[in-house]
């Protein structure tokens, strides 16, 4: 191990690692603790010019009480919600597809295909802004949720292939080729071998693409307006002209708006870190 | 899984094309989707824009043929210079989450008790969204109410008005990406370090290797396909700099900290103007440059299938 386990260093310097830790962690998270302690500060602070110091009284649920009742933030949220569910099941599924036919058969486009995919997901996105906004106009789907949803499946399916043919060729490719002995249809194998041996894939790709999803912003921005369909990546800006220069509430505002995929990566830590290290070690 | 005998005997009573060619077809059939989405909104589209970019064209009334009017534009439009500037600048100071990234999987690659919970809350700036992070950002940045202020006052030092200098205001939104993107390359070099042969250690270790020796002689090279990724995703986030921008601010001041991506956006579709040749021009240009990049990272990961 790399650097020298700290037991076998002298406990001098044990005892500054384990003190140097929670320092580090803090002042690594120190714009972040900021802001939650704004959003639980009342206005009066503001004007007082009380900013860094502690909250004069505690208003969390004053602050968190007006974000959810006393604004379009919870249509916002639930617009994310509707964005990002579907697009998660339809990249992934489209991916498992699309990953099991270069993962497993040997043609002559497989490599063609699949460097496709990689360079479409490196693309900047401003070089499809114009056609897919035009795109999505001339298909009525302008301001829709499902206009946002139909691109990001699209766009992701270039990642979520490349990470799925990946975790698939690393599968032992003997038993696909003993169930073809077999005689089973290719579907079936598909269904009934691969499948069930992708699941931790498809767990750490649904978790990423949760997360890109719900922070997406610029196709929010290019695709969408208004409180009818805009996630809460592009509602935070209006909640936050609605509130303008009340930090206790747009640090509420933004808390909240965070909170989700924060939530998801603490539940799910372990697929989110496999799925965004796959590739880190041979 | 077992095969069941319906579908054996199925198998051999059927003997149609399709079964004839099972092997070679099934893997379009599985494809087609996939292909057909990708294809219509991020293969076209490229085509699309390289074309629009030849045009004069406000997105609504009819689109007219100005050949290579608007690359000559822009080769004279000063803020397309600051842009392509500061795209530059982006690519080299965000490499910094690199080391960063390693510096900090060193510092947290022990076993004390409770470090499980020191990696995911180092890590977790990742999981925020660019419009959050420059958010907090832009307000750790305030000039009254920002903590960065109130830290430096402590210090005797400052005020600084970080986004309103127009020659600091674009390595501040830097700083702000950085914080997550060190994140991110934080976790690529902890499972690096997982997975650096112990008995290398060891050997080195015997070799009177220590310190910065060790780690460049022997931990390094172990982690190079950790650095790999974490350079292919850092140059990709670099030229993608939008949402920072836009969040914490919005081009100013003076339009100092545009970044091609978002001076294409400002020009094609803000209340600046709706000039989708002009906006696809650019694109064209940030396209050409990722291209470069593209074009090495498929060079590589070719090289790499050619290897297996």
């Amino acid at each position: 191990m790399f650097p020298t386990p700290i037991e076998k260093t002298p406990r001098s310097w044990q005892l500054t690692y384990q003190s140097l830790l929670p320092i580090a962690l803090i002042m690594w998270l120190l714009p972040l603790i900021a802001v939650a302690v704004f959003s639980i500060k009342p206005a009066v602070d503001f004007t007082q010019g009380n900013y860094w110091g502690m909250p004069s009284s505690f208003e969390l649920f004053n602050n968190y009480g007006q974000v959810f009742f006393n604004s379009d933030m919870p249509r916002y949220m639930l617009n994310s919600v509707f964005i990002t569910v579907p697009t998660v099941i339809g990249a992934v599924g489209l991916s498992c597809l699309a990953g099991f036919a270069l993962g497993i058969y040997r043609f002559k486009a497989n490599i063609w295909i699949f460097f496709m995919f990689v360079a479409g997901n490196f693309v900047p996105f401003q070089i499809l802004m114009v056609p897919v906004r035009d795109l999505t106009l001339d298909m009525g789907l302008y301001n829709t949720k499902t206009g946002l949803v139909l691109f990001h499946v699209a766009f992701q399916t270039g990642f979520c292939t490349l990470f799925m043919r990946n975790f698939i060729r690393a599968l032992p490719i003997e038993l696909v080729e003993a169930a073809r002995v077999e005689g089973i249809a290719e579907w079936k194998i598909f269904w009934y071998v691969v499948i069930p041996l992708m699941k931790p894939a498809i767990a750490a790709l649904s978790v990423l693409i949760f997360t890109f999803i719900w922070n997406d912003y610029f196709w929010a921005v290019v695709l969408t307006q208004g409180p009818e369909s805009q996630p809460v990546t592009a509602g935070i800006t209006s909640f936050n002209a609605q509130f303008r220069a009340a930090y206790h509430l747009m640090s509420a505002g933004s808390i909240v708006a965070a909170l989700p995929p924060v939530l998801m990566f603490f539940l799910m830590q372990k697929h989110f870190i496999a799925g965004l290290t796959l590739g880190a070690v041979k | 899984m077992t095969a069941t005998d319906p579908t054996i005997a199925s198998a051999k009573s059927e003997r149609g094309w399709y079964k004839r060619n099972e092997i070679a077809v099934t893997p379009w059939l599985f494809l087609a989707p996939a292909i057909l989405f990708f294809a219509f909104y991020v293969i076209w589209p490229i085509y699309q824009s390289i074309a629009i970019s030849f045009y004069d064209w406000d997105g609504l009334g009819e689109a007219q043929y100005v050949g290579m009017a608007n690359y000559v534009e822009l080769m004279d439009d000063s803020a397309f210079e600051v842009s392509l500037w500061n795209n530059f600048k982006w690519l080299l100071f965000y490499l910094l989450a690199i080391p960063g990234g390693l510096f900090i999987a060193l510092f947290l690659n022990q076993t004390v008790t409770g470090i499980r919970i020191y990696k995911s809350l180092f890590f977790f700036p990742f999981v925020l969204s660019q419009v959050v992070v420059g958010l907090v950002f832009s307000w750790f940045y305030l000039p009254n109410e920002g903590l960065l202020n109130g830290v430096l006052g402590l210090v005797g030092l400052g005020p600084v008005n970080v986004l309103g200098d127009p020659t600091m205001a674009t390595y501040g939104i830097i700083a702000a990406g950085l914080w997550p993107q060190t994140a991110y390359c934080m976790i690529l070099y902890l499972t690096g370090l997982n997975a650096v042969d112990p008995e290398q250690i060891e050997a080195g270790r015997l070799d009177n290797a220590k310190g910065w020796k060790m780690l460049w002689y022997i931990i390094i090279p172990q982690l190079k396909p950790a650095t790999f990724i974490a350079f292919v995703v850092t140059i990709i986030g670099a030229l993608r700099s939008f949402d920072l921008i836009s969040i914490m601010t919005n081009g100013g001041p003076f339009g100092q900290t545009r970044v091609l991506s978002f001076y294409m956006f400002e020009k094609a579709l803000s209340e600046y103007g709706f000039r989708m040749g002009y906006g696809a021009a650019i694109a064209v240009v940030l396209f050409l440059i990722m291209l470069v990049f593209i074009a090495y990272f498929l060079w590589s990961m070719w090289s790499e299938e050619k290897g297996r």
